[in-house]
């Protein structure tokens, strides 16, 4: 196997943490090289290591500088040493590995009170809202990453006849499982929080699962089906629980 | 063991030290903003040093105590009174059954710990007991402190218990000289290094940051301090897609005024990132109150973790002292 050159860079976040950037943009092939190597780390972590965060291209080490300082005895900074354990790491990284993911079914009961945007949404297109309601639950999405709110995923690959930019005065709260539309992307809000995303729909399940492990419903990596639910299966649903 | 919340204050939440591991999945680090006195309080009465304390911000909280417990209070000083009496800071206490524990408001610093022998019972959620206020979850059914809660407390660790015979005992005449670890004046030089976007401001505004006066505004809390002062701008505009943030980093939203992340922050965000504070320097910046001035000091990695190395050998340092003073004088 031909051994491929990953170009990497690495930038310090601090002196408690550090960025491993492995390419630009918003890039399937780059998420995966993120995904590799997340998974290489949680597998062989460095003593010192607190954690890491996934981004579109990049992820971000959190490590403990004193834990390093006194296991390792060395001249180098903790920056040093871990910039070259992630570069090693990097290096070890199995190109053209198999992909496995995850599919995940999300049910959305589309407009009305649970999609106050999406007329909106269809007239900025000049279409109906069967229409976007169509092309919505046709995109099959990736999950990027998890971010803003405790399993809130930001996903890419939505068809972009239907990207939309956010609201400009954003909603002062807007209910958990509010699916939203923010220029090409779409995400699904996880908690009650203010937002500017253009709101189409509400999912009934829950995303963030303080109690569980993991504790959301979705993760970096996972592929994302739309079902169109009526009012009244989103009933059932929320009667299931 | 138990206390009864008399009066809340304006902001008071059961704190550890973090919730860590769980950030890939978007839930917030949040736990003490001034971690070194969390750290030192729990060390005083015997706890492991992550242990949950209660975090006061600005003014309020009287608690009355329905059982003698070990205590210790640390961070700012809130002009705190035991039964009216000038409560001892940054050393262990010994409180009597019935006690009344009042905290007025800061007159140095903005926050203050308290920590219980045993610490404070409450579900550990995600490997932490830090109350996440959005998520509802940690601490007292993940909210603030309110009037009327009872707070009960863990089994004491042995030590505990010997730190509690001893000082019942004879009494001590030692505090933790804070002055090493945690600066609590309100105008203050925060070290910085160089944030990931640095290069993309003007040079202008590279220059303003470590040239000019930053002011904390009200609009400052557990999630994030907005400062106001000269505003910094990007030399051509440019789209950062959301990453990795932490405690310290400096953003510079679009209006150019900057926001330093603290405990609270979101995992994630997508403004330039102009600088971030050294670790060592994050209480010193938690203890800062609203209309405190900021000058920004630039230091290299290695200054930066020779100050933490520092810091962190003095609090190792405590727990050895602690124990001489206690067991062999």
């Amino acid at each position: 196997m031909p051994k491929h050159h990953i170009e990497v860079n690495i930038k310090s976040l601090g002196d408690s943490a550090l960025i491993v950037q492995l390419g630009d943009g918003i890039d399937p092939a780059i998420h995966e090289t993120v995904k590799n190597l997340s998974e290489l780390l949680t597998s062989q972590p460095f003593k010192g290591f607190i954690e890491y965060v996934p981004a579109y291209n990049n992820i971000t080490v959190y490590y403990n500088p004193y834990v390093i300082h006194i296991s390792q005895k060395s001249s180098l900074t903790a920056f040093e040493i871990v910039s070259s354990y992630m570069n090693d790491l990097v290096q070890q990284m199995k190109v053209n590995k198999k992909e496995d993911f995850k599919i995940v079914t999300i049910p959305v009961c589309y407009g009305g009170e649970f999609g106050p945007d999406l007329e909106h949404v269809a007239n900025f297109h000049n279409m109906t809202t069967e229409n976007v309601i169509q092309i919505h639950s046709e995109s099959e999405c990736l999950v990027y990453m998890l971010g803003f709110a405790p399993g809130f995923p930001f996903m890419g690959g939505m068809d972009t006849r239907i990207a939309t930019p956010r609201k400009a005065t954003p909603r002062l709260s807007i209910q958990p499982g509010s699916v939203g539309i923010a220029g090409k992307q779409t995400g699904i809000y996880s908690l009650e929080t203010p937002g500017g995303w253009q709101i189409i729909g509400r999912t009934p399940l829950d995303l963030f699962l303080p109690h569980m492990s993991p504790p959301t419903l979705l993760q970096a990596g996972d592929r994302i089906r739309f079902v169109p639910i009526s009012p009244s299966e989103y009933t059932d649903y929320k009667e299931m629980k | 063991m138990t206390v009864k919340v008399l009066n809340a204050g304006l902001l008071t939440t059961i704190q550890d030290i973090g919730r860590y591991g769980s950030q890939k999945y978007g839930v917030i680090v949040s736990g003490a903003m001034d971690s070194y006195s969390l750290r030192i309080a729990n060390i005083l009465v015997g706890n492991m040093e992550d242990e949950a304390c209660l975090e006061i911000t600005l003014y309020g909280t009287t608690l009355h105590f329905e059982d003698d417990t070990l205590i210790a209070i640390t961070g700012g000083d809130f002009q705190t009174t035991i039964d009216g009496v000038n409560a001892p800071l940054w050393r262990p206490v010994l409180i009597k059954k019935n006690s009344i524990l009042k905290f007025k408001s800061a007159i140095q610093g903005s926050r203050a710990y308290i920590a219980f022998a045993g610490g404070i019972s409450t579900p550990i959620i995600m490997e932490s007991k830090s109350t996440y206020l959005r998520a509802k979850i940690g601490g007292l059914e993940g909210r603030a402190i309110q009037k009327g809660d009872i707070l009960s407390f863990g089994e004491p660790t042995d030590y505990s218990q010997e730190l509690f015979q001893r000082l019942d005992k004879k009494s001590i005449n030692w505090s933790i000289n804070f002055n090493e670890i945690i600066n609590l004046n309100q105008n203050q030089v925060i070290q910085i290094l160089k944030g990931t976007e640095f290069q993309l401001f003007d040079k202008e505004s590279q220059h303003t940051l470590f040239e000019k006066p930053y002011i904390v505004t009200l609009q400052s809390d557990r999630m994030g301090y907005r400062l106001e002062g000269p505003p910094l701008s990007l030399s051509e505009s440019f789209e950062l897609l959301s990453e990795g943030v932490t405690f310290g980093t400096i953003q510079i939203p679009t209006s150019g005024q900057p926001i330093i992340l603290m405990a609270d922050r979101q995992t994630t965000g997508g403004y330039p990132k102009i600088g971030q504070v050294i670790t060592a320097d994050l209480p010193s910046l938690a203890q800062l109150q609203p209309t405190a001035t900021i000058r920004f000091k630039e230091v290299t990695i290695l200054e930066a973790e020779n100050l933490l190395i520092k810091k962190e050998k003095f609090i190792h340092n405590i727990k050895k002292a602690i124990h001489n003073k206690v067991f062999n004088e």
